[in-house]
């Protein structure tokens, strides 16, 4: 398939960097001021070495990637709340055009489902968004192979950054400060690590999930969110002496979405370490169904959408 | 009745000698060996195992997995072979007629000495139908500061909804964090 790629960050990069590998030609690469386009294929090794030595990626108008001859467009700008723009302008503009689109900017498909999905139906074009959820794990597609009618609820670890500083704070004694200062250093967590430790990453997630399991009606808002910047050491070691310990554990139900700290048995299958994520898809006729693996990073969340691309090919 | 076997849900029926059959459920960590170390204190005091229903699908609120085994002995004897089976570390969750319903723990963070533990600990009591068993409290920082407790509480079966909206009411008011366990699912 010809990919369009918008954003250039860690996912966009990766994705152009992997495309080849995985049978897709990448025809256009932009980030939010520059594009490269080429009907006949761009340049990806030059464009990734002009973006990181920090010059235009190349000198194209990222607007004219549309009037070029892509057959996905590859949605990894940086995920925005609200209104989810650009991302979801950028969408519209590719389905409108019967085109298909892969997400990994889960603004769009957390906070506007209901009017993506109208998009869709009256599109030649299909939407995935494999990457939103979970980076490399297989959750929503997994969900659609079991038929989302048949799943009853999806709970799990989706956010490294909490995970890591629970499982520290557990392992070492040490309290929330301290592991976060560790964290930033190691580059685990941002300068600014509010989205991850109150919960709102998680629980764009969920609310992703909680949309197709209920086919919409969901956006952050209507999820019940909270973090862990209040869950001293002293909390976590308590809990240890029941064999329990503390992560942030999200809920996706019919019913409704749910972020927060939760006690989980310290051998069981939620209670991963360090950054790995963790799905448990709970089935009606199946039981409980694991997946556990990356959940972030450019390469991991990169095969995330090269599957969805393989998906739309047929393959 | 006659020669008749008292059907396993008939609880407490007494036969011919006096020796009634009674349903015991308990609670076993999924482990080699928890099943036979826990019927041992049945035939240690006199009990004759009946049958024995392990709902390997299913897990109790704590991660554990209920059993559920019916066995005879006469009355006299069955309240030694609960405190036998309490002895060796198991949860009885219902024995006989008498629900001890479930054990569920939760953490409580925040200024808890400063906003009367006791009081909390009392209004989760008094409001629901929970008891609680045991109660541990870290105050790493002295009884001024940030404390975390985590409290034991045993709940009739299907009754932890209302106890944890209790609870966050409770704590809501006293702006207390609590870290609830994680029902539903094979947590």
């Amino acid at each position: 398939m010809r990919l369009a790629i918008l954003g250039a960050g860690d996912v966009g990069r990766s994705v152009a960097d992997l495309a080849d590998e995985y049978g897709h030609e990448v025809v256009a690469l932009a980030d939010s001021t520059n594009a490269v386009i080429d009907d006949d294929g761009i340049d990806v090794e030059g464009a990734l070495q002009r973006k990181r030595s920090d010059e235009p990626v190349g000198v194209d108008d990222p607007d004219d990637v549309f009037e070029g001859e892509y057959e996905v467009l590859v949605e990894a700008t940086p995920t925005t709340l609200g209104d989810a723009e650009p991302g979801f302008s950028h969408v519209e503009r590719a389905l409108e055009d019967d085109r298909h689109v892969v997400l990994a900017n889960k603004g769009p498909v957390a906070e506007r489902y209901e009017e993506l999905r109208a998009l869709e139906a009256d599109s030649a074009g299909s939407v995935r968004f494999e990457a939103t959820v979970g980076g490399a794990i297989p959750a929503l597609s997994t969900v659609e192979d079991c038929m989302p009618e048949n799943v009853t609820a999806v709970r799990g670890v989706l956010n490294g950054t909490a995970n890591f500083i629970l499982t520290r704070m557990a392992a070492e004694g040490l309290d929330y400060e301290h592991v976060l200062a560790e964290a930033q250093d190691l580059g685990v967590a941002e300068a600014d690590p509010t989205f991850d430790v109150d919960g709102t990453d998680a629980a764009l997630k969920f609310v992703i999930l909680a949309n197709v399991l209920s086919e919409g009606g969901f956006a952050l808002e209507d999820a019940d969110v909270e973090g862990i910047q209040n869950i001293p050491g002293s909390a976590l070691n308590l809990a240890a002496e029941d064999g329990r310990t503390i992560r942030l554990i999200g809920e996706a139900t019919r019913e409704g979405v749910r972020v927060g700290p939760r006690l989980v048995p310290e051998n069981g299958p939620l209670a991963v370490t360090g950054t790995r994520n963790i799905v448990q898809i709970e089935t009606r006729n199946a039981g409980s169904l694991h997946a556990s693996g990356r959940g972030a990073g450019g390469p991991e969340t990169a095969t995330a959408v090269l599957s969805d691309v393989n998906r739309l090919a047929g393959r | 009745m006659g020669d008749t076997p008292t059907p396993p849900g008939d609880l407490g029926t007494e036969t011919d000698g006096g020796v009634r059959t009674y349903t015991v459920r308990l609670e076993l960590v999924d482990e080699p060996g928890e099943l036979l170390d826990a019927l041992a204190p049945i035939a240690e005091n006199g009990g004759n195992l009946m049958s024995i229903h392990h709902e390997r699908g299913n897990i109790t609120p704590r991660g554990h997995i209920p059993v559920e085994v019916d066995l005879g002995c006469p009355p006299d004897r069955f309240d030694d072979i609960v405190a036998g089976l309490r002895e060796t570390g198991v949860n009885v969750i219902q024995a006989g007629a008498e629900r001890y319903g479930e054990e569920i723990s939760v953490v409580l963070v925040g200024h808890l000495i400063e906003t009367d533990l006791s009081d909390t600990l009392l209004a989760i009591e008094n409001e629901t139908s929970a008891a609680v068993l045991d109660l541990s409290l870290s105050a790493p920082q002295g009884t001024g500061d940030i404390s975390s407790a985590r409290i034991r509480l045993a709940i009739d079966s299907g009754r932890s909804e209302a106890v944890f909206e209790t609870i966050r009411s409770v704590s809501d008011e006293k702006d207390l964090t609590v870290v609830e366990p994680l029902l539903g699912g094979d947590a």
